[in-house]
């Protein structure tokens, strides 16, 4: 067992347990991770302890509550290191994140006849709410091709920015294929042609280092339950000058400053952007997982996740009848794969007698499935927990399907 | 409920070599099902006269339980009365929700070990519910096994 499975995997009681009678494996990390004990009792010590609502409480609890939920704001400003904590704005999951910028820097800036780029890898999150903003205004959203690799073409993006074009959507790692795209590259060529750029780092944090400075994205959506932490939680990071001129949101309580019929004036970032009770214990949630993730090697963790990775990667590559999808050189974590006769949703269901969780379907990237020309495929998908006997049983099942099937 | 009362060799044989899956040129009725989740899809056609369907063919790309479902479900609607053909589908769900029923299910038989599979139910079912689309209207009819559901990543 490598190193670091061996020493997590006590924080994660959820993994010993049987499916079906075998012991699980859950090689569904893309879709969410599972949560260490630490994360759990963090959330949990708030509701035991501090639960009151944040902002404006004079009493204790409440301010305590404030600390607490301000300082994991910290937490997730210095772990993608951005400027100010100022430009995390919390939401509900990298989805909302999106769709937050879609709604206020899209609906202010957008115009008809504008262009909007989405790579062919992007998960609806970050097709969907730009088609949905373009159809209001006028605007246009152009697909940026990829390669067979499933790697983005940078030539072919260049040759996209000699039109005019407001913003530029990728993710940074693909839930589907694996993919670590070149966000630096892409965000130095867009910022040339005057365009912003929107990453989805859902499938990022977890596996890759994130550093919005350095990288020079303008907006980097998060997702806290991909990174050991709550579901229903995620973070929104913007260049402080852009939240800034942007129209709030939502609107209700805490954005504002001053309300009245007359007239109302909105609160400063980050605040403007969180009308409404925010989910406390989830932000605490994710600055825990975030904490865990910090008082470990994490470059040593994601050494290991990758030799796992290129284990899988041979062994598949080994069986016959199989083909992997998404075979960039700059990959992490996924495994993607379609078999010459067997359906994914048939390999899912007896991989599932096995004991094995892993995803079929499209990934919330149809338009990917479609550029691979494949319906569906399988995805297996690692995270700091899993071991090369969690791979070993994979394969077994795998020769189980291609068993049954002859 | 083993892996093997799943998939039965018949269904197996009906994945591999769906009968009636062919584009049907003359025909009355058509509709389009769909399951987002999977991706699977079909596209089926059906000829009916007097109120038989004298012949039915299908086209389309799914999961060994949806094609072979489709497969015996083409076999079995041959030449049968509209009806009777909706009566079976009302039969064939009861049996999927594990509601025994009196009568035989012919061909469709050897499906019923679905009903074990909860979350593989809908992959049988997508063929009937574009049988039944088809005969509802006279246009082209595209149903989703998730309502407007896209599924999750």
């Amino acid at each position: 067992m490598s190193t670091f499975a061996e020493s997590v995997r006590a924080q994660f009681p959820i993994l010993d347990q049987q499916v079906h009678g075998k012991p699980l494996v859950y090689l569904d990390n893309a879709a969410t991770t599972h949560r260490p004990l630490v994360v759990r009792q963090a959330m949990d010590n708030f509701y035991a302890e501090t639960n009151s609502n944040v902002h404006r409480g004079v009493h204790c609890l409440s301010q305590r509550a404030t600390e607490q939920f301000e300082a994991s704001r910290d937490t997730v400003a210095k772990f993608i290191n951005a400027r100010e904590s100022a430009e995390i704005i919390w939401t509900k999951g990298c989805t909302e994140a999106i769709n937050l910028v879609a709604a206020t820097w899209g609906r202010a800036n957008l115009q008809a006849g504008d262009q909007v780029l989405c790579s062919n890898l992007e998960h609806h999150a970050n097709l969907v709410p730009w088609q949905m903003i373009a159809a209001e205004k006028g605007a246009k959203v152009v697909p940026i091709p990829i390669s067979d690799d499933c790697e983005i073409l940078l030539d072919e993006l260049e040759k996209l920015l000699q039109t005019p074009t407001k913003i530029v959507c990728v993710k940074h790692v693909c839930n589907a294929t694996g993919t670590v795209n070149p966000i630096e590259e892409i965000t130095r060529l867009a910022h040339l042609h005057g365009a912003k750029v929107m990453v989805d780092g859902a499938q990022a944090l977890a596996h890759v280092p994130v550093d919005v400075q350095s990288s020079m994205v303008d907006f980097y959506a998060m997702s806290a339950h991909k990174v050991y932490g709550p579901m229903g939680m995620g973070a929104l990071y913007g260049r402080r000058e852009h939240l800034e001129a942007m129209p709030p949101y939502q609107g209700g309580g805490d954005m504002i400053r001053t309300v009245s019929f007359e007239g109302t004036t909105f609160n400063e970032i980050p605040n403007k952007f969180e009308a409404g009770t925010p989910y406390v214990p989830g932000a605490i949630g994710f600055a825990a997982a975030l904490d865990w993730l910090n008082s470990m090697d994490m470059a040593g963790m994601w050494f290991e996740e990758a030799e796992l990775l290129d284990y899988a990667t041979q062994m598949l590559e080994d069986l016959p009848g199989f083909r992997i999808i998404g075979k960039a050189k700059k990959k992490t974590a996924i495994l993607s794969f379609v078999h010459e006769s067997i359906h994914p949703h048939d390999m899912g269901t007896i991989l599932d007698r096995a004991g094995v969780a892993v995803r079929t379907g499209h990934h919330c990237c149809m338009p990917l499935m479609k550029r691979m020309g494949v319906p569906a495929t399988s995805r297996a998908s690692l995270a700091v927990y899993n071991t090369n006997q969690d791979i070993k049983v994979l394969i077994d099942g795998l020769k189980e399907a291609v068993a049954l099937f002859q | 409920m083993s892996l093997n009362d799943l998939y039965q060799e018949t269904i197996l044989d009906h994945g591999r070599k769906p009968r009636n899956r062919r584009k049907l040129d003359s025909f009355t009725h058509e509709a389009q099902g769909h399951n987002p989740l999977c991706g699977d899809e079909i596209h089926l056609r059906l000829n009916v006269k007097d109120g038989v369907i004298v012949d039915v063919a299908f086209e389309g790309c799914g999961c060994a339980i949806s094609t072979a479902s489709a497969s015996l479900m083409t076999m079995e609607l041959k030449g049968r009365k509209v009806e009777e053909a909706e009566a079976l589908f009302e039969k064939f769900q009861l049996h999927l929700r594990n509601e025994k029923v009196a009568d035989e299910l012919g061909e469709v038989e050897c499906l019923v070990g679905v009903a074990a599979f909860p979350e593989r139910i809908k992959c049988a079912i997508l063929p009937w519910h574009a049988f039944r689309a088809a005969m509802a209207g006279d246009q082209l009819r595209v149903i989703s096994t998730e309502g407007d559901n896209a599924g999750k990543d």
